[in-house]
């Protein structure tokens, strides 16, 4: 009796622990039958490096060379600004704060993560859009720079939490050994913590990406929608992300379109997947690194 | 020569929040000696030692009191430049803590905050303080491996070497052999020996027979309180204090 019983747990926690492989698997067929259909009428090359996207002209054109470029270019902006709010505040809480003031500020910025996006969207539209309209004179605020400021504010706690991790797992021994030999606290700072920190803050910028590049609310929300390729941070864009949620409610069930748009999700599906591996590895390299030092 | 006055420990205490941690301490440590600091776990050791070079400001929450002069100038008092001191007084962890950087790296880091940019005056001293630590000939053709591929007991002569690079006057050993093999241990205990040719060495150990080995003046510390402080010799052959005794003889600790 009790041997059957052992054997339902171990199966339910098995069927449990297996199910997120079968979702990932299940997703990944989906994106690819779904998208098949598209490189049998359009070369893959045309689609990726294609020029134009208008889906519902006559004969259609799906190149999504604008949509892949303004995702680049609003993540990257999106970067340069949770990158240095995010370590900045890492460093704060860890080098400089004290206890108290830690423990105040890192639930507060793990907040600002649990905000939905979709409510940063509307921040974006009513609050950052119409400022930035205002400040540089354009003839609208849905920008790829409102886009870049709203994102990286979005990605700061994920940046500033994980590098804040990376930062106290250095040991203090470290510290000490660098204090111990007459360095100052900022030498040690660079020479010794960050750069034991280095991997851990990389994962943390990179699962930032991840995190910028993959969301949709907030971006159809505040960047404009014109699926033109980007020359500047001024002008509308249109991402990955915003033309599938835009689009999929007129696109024809099965038709071409329908199919293009899955396409664009499996090629950020794809973008996606290799930061979280390459974060993955870093964060791996990383264990090992500091494996004896404790 | 003999007998010259390094540190003068003048009425130490030591408070952490409330605890009491160090009560009234006085002693004097002589140059180019080995001091060794003995007495059972939490009486204080670490605590004290740490003093010599001021690690305990790395601890919140923290009030010393009293005097310790070197070389007759007061480094307990807020204006010392503590990083000045440091340099002056090297200190000896516990647990061997090499930077995951490479052999050399660890060594020349020392003379890198020093803002020494010289390369071949790093290399000599590299080299140098490798022979003086007794590491050279096991490390010589690979210093550029990183130092965490080192057994613990080289790994320990590595920070003992990367201490000696910016020339400290004084060496402070927190219990250098706690996480080592015997072996390893006989190696440290020679190269102290070996080291208070050229430095005043205070070393913290709970090993008692560790002390009666290398030391020449041993202090028992119980309960933040100095109780016996003299000539080695004399201290583990006729202690003046009972409480000393016993302490020898195994009766607590």
């Amino acid at each position: 009796m009790h041997r059957v019983r052992e054997n339902i747990y171990k199966w339910v926690f098995a069927i449990m622990a297996f199910a997120s492989i079968i979702f990932l698997v299940g997703i990944t067929i989906t994106l690819i039958t779904q998208s098949f259909p598209l490189f049998r009428e359009i070369p893959v090359k045309s689609f990726l490096l294609g020029k134009a996207w208008y889906p519902t002209y006559d004969p259609p054109e799906f190149g999504t060379f604008p949509l892949v470029a303004a995702s680049v270019f609003v993540t990257f902006g999106a970067l340069l600004v949770c990158v240095p709010l995010g370590i900045g505040s890492a460093l704060y809480m860890n080098e400089i704060a004290g206890y108290r003031q830690k423990s105040l500020l890192k639930p507060l910025i793990e907040i600002l993560a649990s905000i939905p996006s979709v409510v940063y969207g509307f921040f974006g539209m009513v609050i950052v859009a119409p400022f930035i309209q205002k400040v540089f004179n354009l003839p609208t605020g849905l920008t790829a720079f409102t886009g870049s400021i709203v994102l990286g504010i979005m990605a700061t706690p994920t940046v500033a939490s994980i590098a804040e991790d990376a930062l106290s797992f250095v040991p203090k021994s470290f510290r000490e050994a660098s204090l111990a030999v007459g360095a100052n606290r900022w030498q040690t700072l660079i020479k010794v913590v960050i750069p034991s920190a280095g991997s851990g803050i990389s994962t943390a910028v990179i699962l930032g990406i991840s995190r910028a590049i993959g969301e949709t609310m907030t971006v159809l929300m505040v960047t404009g929608g014109a699926a033109i390729i980007p020359k500047s941070f001024f002008q509308p864009v249109r991402p990955m992300t915003s033309t599938i949620a835009a689009e999929m409610g007129e696109a024809v069930f099965g038709g071409l379109h329908y199919n293009a748009l899955f396409a664009i999700g499996l090629v950020l599906f794809i973008i996606t997947l290799f930061f979280n591996i390459l974060a993955e590895f870093i964060s791996n390299r990383y264990r090992l690194k500091l494996g004896a030092g404790r | 020569m003999d007998n010259v006055v390094h540190i003068k420990v003048s009425k130490v205490n030591f408070f952490y929040g409330k605890t009491h941690v160090l009560k009234n301490i006085s002693m004097d440590i002589y140059k180019n000696k080995v001091t060794a600091i003995i007495g059972p776990s939490g009486c204080g050791k670490s605590t004290f030692i740490r003093l010599f070079n001021r690690m305990n400001d790395l601890i919140p929450n923290t009030k010393v009191e009293g005097h310790i002069y070197l070389d007759g100038e007061d480094i307990l008092l807020t204006k010392t430049d503590v990083v000045n001191l440091r340099r002056k007084v090297g200190m000896v962890f516990q647990k061997p803590n090499p930077f995951p950087k490479s052999i050399f790296r660890n060594i020349s880091y020392g003379l890198e905050v020093n803002n020494i940019k010289d390369r071949k005056f790093i290399e000599e001293r590299v080299i140098e303080s490798l022979k003086k630590a007794a590491l050279w000939e096991e490390v010589k053709g690979r210093l550029n491996d990183n130092a965490l591929m080192l057994s613990g007991g080289q790994q320990q002569r590595l920070c003992i070497a990367r201490c000696l690079t910016v020339e400290p006057e004084v060496i402070l050993f927190d219990e250098p052999c706690a996480s080592l093999d015997p072996i390893s241990t006989k190696k440290i205990e020679e190269l102290i020996t070996e080291l208070k040719k050229n430095y005043t060495i205070v070393i913290v150990t709970h090993n008692m027979q560790q002390a009666a080995r290398i030391s020449d003046y041993t202090a028992f510390l119980y309960l933040g309180e100095l109780v016996e402080y003299g000539i080695t010799e004399k201290l583990f052959t006729v202690p003046e204090n009972p409480k000393t005794e016993e302490y020898l003889s195994g009766k607590f600790g």
